[in-house]
Parts: structure tokens; sequence; C-alpha cells
């Protein structure tokens, strides 16, 4: 199996690896969309409790939470041995740089744009994901079953306007990192072609604005409706 | 034209090195910018100064000797080469700053001299490509689409200046070493030993301590011979399957 390490041990390799674990994560922001956009549901939250409890309740759906920790874990440790390995493939850096002639500032700033995001899901799993799991939490019934009440949870916290600033900021840093992330994905894994492309390019500008837009107006709207 | 030139001057692989700047005066813009290297280094010489040094060659765009990052652009403002870059492209009283290309695995020889030999290790590490010996082949006796034919001649016109080091934030080789394996894995007869070069070109690549990629794209828009960034997504595809199919465990 030697011959896998050395494969995925190339800069190449390690590309791909970032390649996969970020489509794996970008797939995964669908779905964690779909089901947010419930929270705007008129129901006082009744949608979107029941699907949290039973995609919480689903083995399948536990394991794939488990594996989407792991692919962010993967996905920023590479980014780390990467961006260590570029620095020190130009140890002494340009005294002019007209980089913006030549690329986008995005696409220059991949890292920067990563590390923001992985603070905010750091403060996002410790208000929502930690509290929903391991925090004291309100309960609500729906025809005589008892779900937990993690609307409430979220409707408090959206009540703050600190925290819907943090998340819309953070939704814009999501969408340049996606504006860049998406189309190089293919590429780094060899998928360039005429014929694709350019269909995959727009896809992938079309996705980072409409993606992190809907999931900036959950804390937005809830906010309006709190006041 | 008058120009203030601030050009990195460095003796020796191990000395330090930094800017000096220089004044010229009575540059016209009909010159080529190391047509303008050259008054500078015919001025130094007379003052009895060490000339600047810098690589150059054929000076018609053709050769890849020439290098130079000039005002934070490999090969300066236009995608061409340095030799085929002319002082119209510059202003009266202008400060033009003048670097070596920036990267571990091209280490400065001499001020804005930099060693690219290790181009030509990755190349070499590609081995060979079989032909038959014997009498003269038949013209078009393999037949070759005239799309691939194109498509291989495109990454073929690569001169290995490395600009695309050069440019990349990362200092990565990445379009170079794919221009060079396309042409050949595009080709029927370059088809033969496509896994083996894929696989010890690349390995080649990271043993000389090139970055990886970030797909910006910085290489191909400042590339004088227009290499497509496609080419680096062959090179990825060349590579994995590869890796999954020849029989070095």
């Amino acid at each position: 199996m030697s011959w896998v390490f050395k494969t995925l041990n190339s800069t190449l390799g390690k590309k791909l690896l970032m390649a996969l674990t970020g489509l794996f994560l970008i797939l995964f922001l669908v779905v964690h969309l779909a089901g947010n956009l419930q929270l705007l549901l008129p129901d006082e939250g009744r949608s979107f409790n029941i699907y949290a409890e039973t995609m919480a309740s689903n083995p399948l759906i536990r394991v794939v939470g488990i594996l989407n920790f792991g692919f962010i874990a993967l996905h920023a440790i590479y980014s780390i041995i990467l961006t260590r390995h570029n620095k020190k493939s130009r140890p002494v850096a340009y005294a002019v740089s007209k980089a913006s002639a030549n690329s986008t500032w995005s696409s220059r700033n991949m890292g920067i744009l990563g590390t923001l995001i992985l603070i905010f899901i750091l403060i996002h799993l410790r208000g929502f994901w930690y509290e929903f799991k391991f925090g004291e939490i309100p309960y609500v019934t729906y025809d005589g079953e008892t779900y937990k009440n993690g609307y409430a949870v979220v409707a408090a916290a959206f009540e703050n306007i600190a925290y819907v600033i943090i998340y819309v900021v953070s939704m814009a840093v999501l969408a340049f990192h996606l504006s860049h992330g998406f189309s190089s994905a293919f590429q780094s894994l060899g998928l360039n072609h005429k014929k694709y492309t350019p269909f995959i390019q727009k896809l992938g500008i079309g996705f980072a604005i409409v993606v992190p837009a809907l999931f900036a107006l959950i804390p937005i709207v809830m906010f309006l409706q709190s006041n | 034209m008058n120009l203030t030139l601030k050009v990195w001057r460095q003796k020796n692989p191990s000395e330090k090195g930094g800017f000096k700047t220089y004044k010229l005066s009575g540059i016209s813009a009909d010159m080529s910018f190391l047509e303008m290297l050259d008054v500078l280094n015919e001025d130094l010489s007379e003052k009895g100064e060490d000339p600047v040094h810098f690589d150059h060659d054929c000076r018609e765009g053709i050769c890849g000797m020439c290098s130079l990052y000039i005002n934070g652009q490999p090969h300066g403002p236009h995608q061409t080469t340095t030799c085929q870059l002319h002082m119209r492209s510059f202003k009266d009283g202008d400060i033009i700053t003048i670097e070596p290309w920036r990267a571990s695995a091209f280490p400065i020889v001499k001020d804005l001299v930099v060693d690219r030999s290790s181009f030509d290790r990755i190349i070499q590490s590609g081995g060979f490509v079989s032909v038959n010996t014997g009498g003269v082949p038949d013209a078009n006796e393999i037949p070759i689409p005239k799309v691939i034919a194109d498509e291989s001649f495109d990454s073929a016109t690569c001169i290995g200046c490395g600009a695309c080091v050069a440019a990349c934030k990362n200092a990565s080789a990445m379009l170079f070493v794919s221009a060079k394996i396309s042409q050949l894995a595009l080709l029927p007869q370059g088809k033969v030993e496509k896994r083996e070069r894929a696989e010890k070109m690349v390995a080649q690549m990271d043993a000389e301590g090139f970055g990886a990629c970030t797909n910006t794209g910085a290489c191909s828009a400042e590339c004088p011979k227009e290499i497509k960034l496609s080419n680096i997504a062959r090179m990825n595809r060349e590579y994995f399957s590869a890796s999954l199919s020849t029989e070095n465990i």
C-alpha cells in the first residue's frame, strides 16, 4: 500500500485530498441549508424541530456527521501542511508584487478565508451543536410526542444583533472561499474540458452567491421577527 | 526618457544581497528592455563598477533564457518574454524595480541570474520516448488527429523560462511540468511511457522543492507562450491514473 501513501503525499495528492474533502463539505452545505431554511417556515419551529430530531436519531446521518467533522479537520490540516510547504518554496518574498494583474484576490487568500471560516465553525458549534446536544434545552410537544425545541435556542441566539453580524459576515467570507474553491476542486481532480469547465465555473459562482446568501437570510429574518 | 532603476544586486549565492538604485537618462522608447540594461552595464563598466548580471540569449522570444521580475510581474507588464518587452511600455520618470525569480528551487547565482537546472532535472527524470530504428518511416504512418496534434504543439511551445514559477504565489512548477507531460502524453509516440513519465516527473518536481498548486491561474496569465491551465488538469489526471495502474507498488 506504500503507493497509496506516496501518491497522497505528493503535492498533487495533497491537493486531491483538499478537493475531495472540499466537495464533500460543499454537498454538506446544501443539505445543511435545506434543513435550516425550515427555521423560516411560519410554524413556530415545528418542521425544524421534527427534522432535527429525525436527523439526530438516524444512525446513517450520525455516521455522516462524524465523517463531516473528520473531513473538516482533514481539509484544515492539509491546508496547513500545504501552506507550510508553499512558504518554504519561496523563502524570500518579492519586494514589489502585482498579483492582482494575474489572479483573483480570493484565490490567493484561501488560507485566510478558510481560517476565518474555521473560527466561525467553532463559534457555530459552541452556540448550537453543543447546546442542542449537551445544553439545557426546552422541550415541546407535537401530537403527543416530545421534541427538543432547538428552534427556541436559535431564535433566542438571533435576538442578539452582534451574533447576527458575526453570522452574516462569516457567510460573506464563505462566499469568497467558495467562489474559488468550487471550480478549483474540479481542476485539482483533473477535470478541465471546454465542454463542461465553463459550466462548472458559472455554477461555482452561482453557488458561492446563492448558498451563503440564503444562510445569511436566516439570522437576518429571525432577528427582524424577534423585534 | 529618464528612468530610475532599483536592481537586486547579489555577489554570490551565499551573500545576502540588496537593492541598488541607478539613474538612467536618454533611453529611447524603441529600445528593448535588455538593451536598456546593456546601456546601464556600459555606464557601470566605464565607471569601473561590476555590471548587472542577467540571463539572456536569443533575444527573439524563443529560447526561454531571459527572466527578470519587473515591477511585480515576471517578464514585466506584458505577456511576453523580457527580451520582447520594449521601453515604450514605460513612461519618462518611471521607477522600475527589477528582481530575480524567487523560488527555493531557483537559487540565485549572481544578481538577477538564477539557476534553473531544476527544470532540466525534471525533464531528465521523464526518461525517453521509444522509437524504432531502421529505415525512414513513411509520412503520416501514425495517424494523429489535427486537434490532438495542435493541442500537443500548444503544450510544446513552453520554453521553460520559469515565469510560471516566478508568478505563482507558491513558486509552483505545475504549469511547466504539466506542459512537458502533456506534449508527449497526447501523441501516440509518447503514450507508451506516459504513466511512468508522469510518476517520475511529478516525484522530481516535488523533490526539487517547488510548491503546490492553488489554481490561482497566475502562471498561465503570465506565461509568454500562453500555456493553458488545462495542462495542469491533464497532469493531475495522468498522475492519478498512473498511480492506479503502473506496476510500481
